[in-house]
């Protein structure tokens, strides 16, 4: 069963790191909509230390939304999803390694890169890693949700924007208590009961998430 | 009594007849609960002392979050018994439910800023109850844009079923996590759960409204599921004899 996973993250990374772009560009988005709140909304330093949290967080959120439709697109596309479908293999555990590889190549870099930007709204250090954290913790719930709204809107026309409806009302939770842990560090209560409840969130959603996304890909490839 | 054939009805071309017999009744009965509502709140219930005249839109307002909640479990139910056990009506129920919920969750806000404008001084505040309606209207569009965007109306019954499922477990996550969100940042300013003690005749009337909703609700989706069944089954026999016959 293990082996299933592990085969499949392999691949998926394996396929994600011959198109470096693909990964570059979600990571470039998160930036250039993190420095837009500042040129919107103006430079002073009391202003972006409260927004930050709330602005990280959106950015993350949107932008591990918009690499979503790659994670079952291509498979469909050159017919190897349906290939994983008709195997003797659960779809529910290839759905899973999907999720994980799709997280270590959005989820994993983007709480890599938001402390760098946390510094750009100076968010004292501590608020930092407590950012870098909730995203870490945050992200693999949004990619499990994520999947089953992928899976849905597979093959879809105006897939993009209606995988974006149906996607971000279920991510407010996530987004609700990832900006909430780093909110409740700045203002010195402590990040613990936010960051145990994201945690719950992302256990949650990693487990149950991906059978659900792999009844969305059955119905999806009648 | 086991001589009820309770399956015979998941039939679209059974259903479809008992519909029809059945919608004048249900707008009867929401005739008689809305009129007597509207009467025991227009006229009968005392002016409040605290909020005049302006309180009267908990008659709409009430009833409407109410059924907008209730309408998306029967929805997700409906979904749910299509999933398991293949059924085409199962699907369209749910499809027919939609609107209708959709139309309640957006009064329920609509009402929810005319009252808040005069008793609260603002049009919206970001309380819990507030957002979580406002995220159930979104789960209802999701679910709207879903369906339409599939034309096999098979795999739209059931993507949506999926949908509405997952929507359901997420339902009281969101709504706790939008009940934290709120308390932990900032006192409550303004909190609906303390709803000073109702006089009974103003219970009356909202009961009676939310029953005409109700009625309302079970109406119309009866009347758009006739239309959803005429056009999907517009290539089997009985619609075309159905259709010959007028």
């Amino acid at each position: 069963m293990l082996a299933i996973v592990t085969h499949t993250i392999a691949r998926d990374l394996r396929l994600a790191l011959r198109r470096p772009a693909d990964l570059a560009s979600v990571l470039f988005f998160f930036i250039i909509v993190a420095s837009l709140f500042p040129l919107g909304v103006g430079p002073e330093p009391d202003l972006l230390r409260q927004l930050a949290p709330g602005v990280l967080w959106v950015g993350a959120l949107l932008a591990t939304m918009l690499s979503l439709p790659r994670l079952f697109a291509d498979d469909y596309r050159d017919g190897t999803l349906e290939q994983l479908a008709l195997s003797p293999n659960p779809l529910g555990l290839m759905v899973l390694g999907k999720v994980i590889a799709h997280w270590l190549v959005s989820g994993l870099p983007l709480a890599l890169l938001a402390p760098v930007l946390g510094l750009q709204f100076d968010l004292p250090a501590e608020a930092l890693w407590v950012l870098t954290g909730s995203i870490l913790l945050g992200t693999p719930a949004l990619s499990g949700i994520g999947a089953i709204g992928a899976g849905l809107t597979l093959g879809l026309r105006g897939g993009g924007v209606l995988l974006s409806l149906l996607v971000l009302p279920l991510y407010i939770p996530v987004l609700i208590f990832g900006a909430g842990a780093v909110d409740a560090t700045v203002s010195g209560l402590g990040p613990g009961a936010h960051l145990s409840l994201l945690a719950a969130l992302t256990v949650g959603g990693v487990a149950f998430a991906p059978w659900a996304a792999a009844a969305a890909l059955k119905i999806a490839l009648e | 009594m086991s001589s009820i054939h309770w399956f015979k009805y998941s039939a679209p071309s059974t259903f479809y007849p008992l519909a029809g017999k059945l919608i004048p009744w249900f707008w009867a009965l929401f005739a008689g609960f809305a009129l007597a509502g509207l009467w025991l709140g227009l006229l009968v219930a005392p002016t409040d002392f605290q909020q005049g005249e302006g309180y009267r839109i908990i008659f709409v307002h009430v009833g409407a979050s109410w059924m907008s909640m209730f309408i998306y479990l029967v929805m997700a139910f409906w979904a749910g018994l299509g999933l398991a056990f293949n059924t085409r009506l199962s699907g369209m129920m749910a499809q027919a439910l939609a609107p209708t919920g959709a139309l309640f969750a957006f009064i329920s806000l609509w009402t929810g800023a005319l009252w808040g404008k005069p008793m609260w001084g603002a049009w919206w505040v970001w309380d819990a109850r507030l957002t979580s309606e406002l995220i159930l209207l979104f789960l209802y569009m999701g679910f709207i844009a879903l369906t339409h965007a599939i034309d096999d109306t098979r795999r739209a019954d059931k993507a949506g079923a999926i949908l509405a499922l997952v929507g359901v477990v997420n339902v009281p996550i969101i709504y706790f996590s939008v009940k934290w969100w709120n308390t932990l940042h900032q006192g409550a300013s303004v909190s609906l759960t303390k709803a000073p003690a109702m006089a009974s005749i103003m219970l009356w009337g909202m009961l009676l409204c939310a029953l005409a909703m109700w009625m309302y609700s079970i109406a119309v989706a009866l009347m758009r599921v006739r239309v959803i069944i005429l056009e999907r089954e517009r290539h089997t026999d009985w619609v075309k004899e159905l259709l010959s016959s007028r």
